[in-house]
């Protein structure tokens, strides 16, 4: 199966060697990062989680999605999502491979991380967070290769994957519970310490992942011969529709509580992020970005029209991940600790060698998309020139 | 290997309870989160710090100097990436919350020590996912420095900024090293320990030993008549965000 990875293709090959080399640039800026400690970082004694936790955050979201295809196929025999199941776990694959390096990228102490299974502590939500994407790697890995291997030996898919794919409906949940989790139960953090954390995470999961879903498929179709059908489509875009509108209604609903209740602790972060707090304010812009783009996003989704043609829905699905994107890998986590508990207010931007580890791993992350999306088209016979 | 060095950490803790208070042990009892309302019945170690007192000498850092000395603390002079065990923070920001329009603005401007509050309900060692920080009987919070991964989770949930984590390699920042204390390496986090190295020889902390004033106090709180317990019966006395939940052990007295 894996040598269909390696065929040969002139525009393929490009690619991959395009990823190589991003790819060899994170390396690099994180074997400086191992010399130097996180201090290389743009993060500090006040902000003490930025860049890579926030990435890691925004990906879990990604890879949970893939239960927004996976979900209405198996329980609703929506049978134009055939198709896309396969793409969803393999996207999926990816994202919690990401997820774990952006972990591993934070981690002051990386060659210790063996530490978290032979002191297993279940108080921690960080031990079961390790538990439940590990868990969501391997049932993703399982349910796809079974789904590739049965459509290259022409079978009906084995019957122990039926149960498995429930399991992976609940799991996916779970990610992102657990993950929201970290936050939502410190009390030292107003800003996080929300019930609506993790549903807000949720929601805004279902809605970036399958509009980045919409856009590979659109992608895809110029570059082989896969189509996901325009009804299959259209069904995914109104997923994205509906959780859109119910995170930007969740973020209201967050708005509501904090500033009808008047807590100075509560409303300091919102400001903070908003409007700028003691003369410091450089999220503000970005996040006044994500509010557009949320606005734009809902304006065409919600229309029939703009949502149905594919060139506004390209724009679409690139608004909703992009507001998304700037709202939970950058702004969430940073603007719990800004201003710190003290009332003491230490801005953060990543550096160079932070962002360039991000994008590194990135790379990885879509070489792992490239490759094996390659060889489940090619079983298929989609792969076109 | 860990096990092992906890195991000696709390063997050291008990010989100290021993060697102090002939024929108490320590009991479970002790361990784990509990109201405001019950004494432990075991040793269980807390700081006094008399405000007014500390006041009355702003410029003084004998206790800071002395603690960063013993513990091989590091001075980095990039503020983002410092190391504090015991500092000086104004009260706005130690008490947030506790000043307003009209009360003393000069209150609000003047230094308040801050240092970890050994938490009754620490809320650092619940989430710490190697168990290299834990609470000991006589409730001092404990890092290992050997085993923790540098996740920073702990820095966090702390509510108090007690916590450091080592941004760049301390140990180039150290104008002398202490022999007797180990030094750390980059990547981990670490904090205040109350003394526990001396704490096991029966000695006072630094912080309480040097203050050339007497404005820091330590005792045992779990005997209703020790020093520090009258003290606190005597004087009005504030702890830190106590609406937490984390019963801090740090007294102010006001």
């Amino acid at each position: 199966m894996l040598e269909k990875a390696l065929s040969n293709n002139r525009r393929y090959w490009s690619w991959v060697a395009v990823l190589v080399m991003i790819i060899g640039v994170g390396a690099f800026f994180y074997l400086r990062q191992l010399q130097v400690g996180l201090g290389i970082t743009g993060m500090s004694r006040d902000v003490s989680w930025g860049f890579y936790i926030a990435q890691f955050t925004f990906l879990v979201g990604v890879a949970a999605s893939a239960v927004m295809v996976v979900l209405p196929y198996y329980l609703h025999d929506v049978k134009v999502f055939g198709k896309l199941t396969i793409l969803g776990e393999l996207l999926a694959i990816a994202s919690v491979t990401m997820c774990l390096l952006f972990v591993v990228a934070d981690l002051g102490q990386p060659q210790r991380m063996l530490n978290m299974i032979f002191h297993p502590s279940p108080k921690s939500i960080l031990f079961w967070d390790m538990v439940v994407l590990n868990g969501y790697l391997v049932i993703n890995a399982l349910l796809s290769w079974a789904a590739i291997r049965a459509e290259r030996r022409g079978e009906t898919p084995p019957s122990w994957v039926r149960p498995v794919v429930y399991l992976s409906i609940l799991w996916a949940v779970s990610i992102h519970t657990v993950t929201a989790f970290i936050y939502s139960g410190l009390a030292a953090r107003p800003f996080w310490m929300t019930a609506v954390l993790a549903p807000r995470f949720l929601a805004s999961a279902f809605a970036a992942g399958p509009a980045l879903l919409i856009l590979i498929c659109l992608i895809l179709r110029r570059v082989s011969r896969f189509d996901a059908g325009d009804e299959a489509l259209s069904k995914v875009s109104i997923i994205v529709t509906y959780a859109m509108g119910i995170n930007v209604f969740f973020i209201l609903m967050e708005l509501f509580t904090v500033f009808y209740s008047n807590i100075p602790e509560h409303m300091e972060h919102f400001k903070y992020l908003f409007v700028g707090l003691e003369g410091h304010h450089r999220l503000v812009p970005w996040m006044w970005v994500s509010v557009v783009l949320a606005v734009l996003a809902l304006f065409l989704l919600v229309n029939p029209k703009t949502r149905c043609n594919h060139r506004t829905l390209t724009v679409a699905c690139l608004a909703v991940f992009f507001s998304i994107w700037i709202d939970k890998g950058l702004g969430m986590v940073v603007a719990g600790f800004v201003p710190n508990p003290m009332g003491e207010i230490t801005e953060y931007w990543p550096t160079l060698p932070e962002m360039m580890i991000s994008l590194g791993i990135y790379g990885i992350g879509a070489l792992i998309v490239t490759v094996l999306y390659r060889i489940a088209l090619s079983v298929r016979g989609e792969l076109g020139a | 290997m860990s096990i092992d060095r906890r195991f000696f950490f709390k063997l050291a803790g008990l010989t100290a309870l021993a060697a102090e208070v002939p024929g108490a042990g320590a009991t479970p009892e002790n361990s784990g989160k509990k109201g405001a309302g019950e004494a432990p019945k075991t040793t269980r170690w807390g700081i006094a710090i008399d405000l007014p007192l500390c006041h009355e000498h702003p410029d003084c850092r004998v206790c800071m100097e002395a603690c960063n000395k013993g513990h091989n603390v590091p001075s980095i002079p990039d503020s983002r990436h410092e190391v504090k065990w015991i500092w000086k923070e104004k009260f706005s920001h130690a008490f947030p919350g506790q000043t307003g329009r009209y009360l003393s603005s000069e209150l609000a401007e003047k230094p308040v020590m801050m240092l970890c509050n050994h938490c009754d309900a620490p809320a650092c060692v619940g989430v710490c996912p190697t168990q290299a920080t834990w609470k000991r009987e006589d409730g001092v919070v404990m890092m290992d420095w050997h085993r923790c991964i540098g996740c920073r989770y702990c820095i966090a949930a702390c509510p108090y900024g007690s916590r450091s984590f080592n941004w760049v390699d301390p140990r180039g920042y150290l104008k002398e090293q202490n022999a007797d204390f180990p030094t750390r390496s980059t990547g981990v986090v670490e904090k205040c320990n109350l003394c526990e190295e001396r704490l096991a020889e029966n000695k006072p902390p630094l912080c309480v030993e040097t203050c050339p004033y007497g404005a820091i106090h330590y005792g045992d709180l779990s005997k209703p008549d020790s020093p520090l317990r009258k003290l606190l019966d005597e004087r009005f006395a504030i702890r830190r965000k106590p609406g937490l939940g984390t019963e801090p052990q740090v007294y102010y007295l006001v």
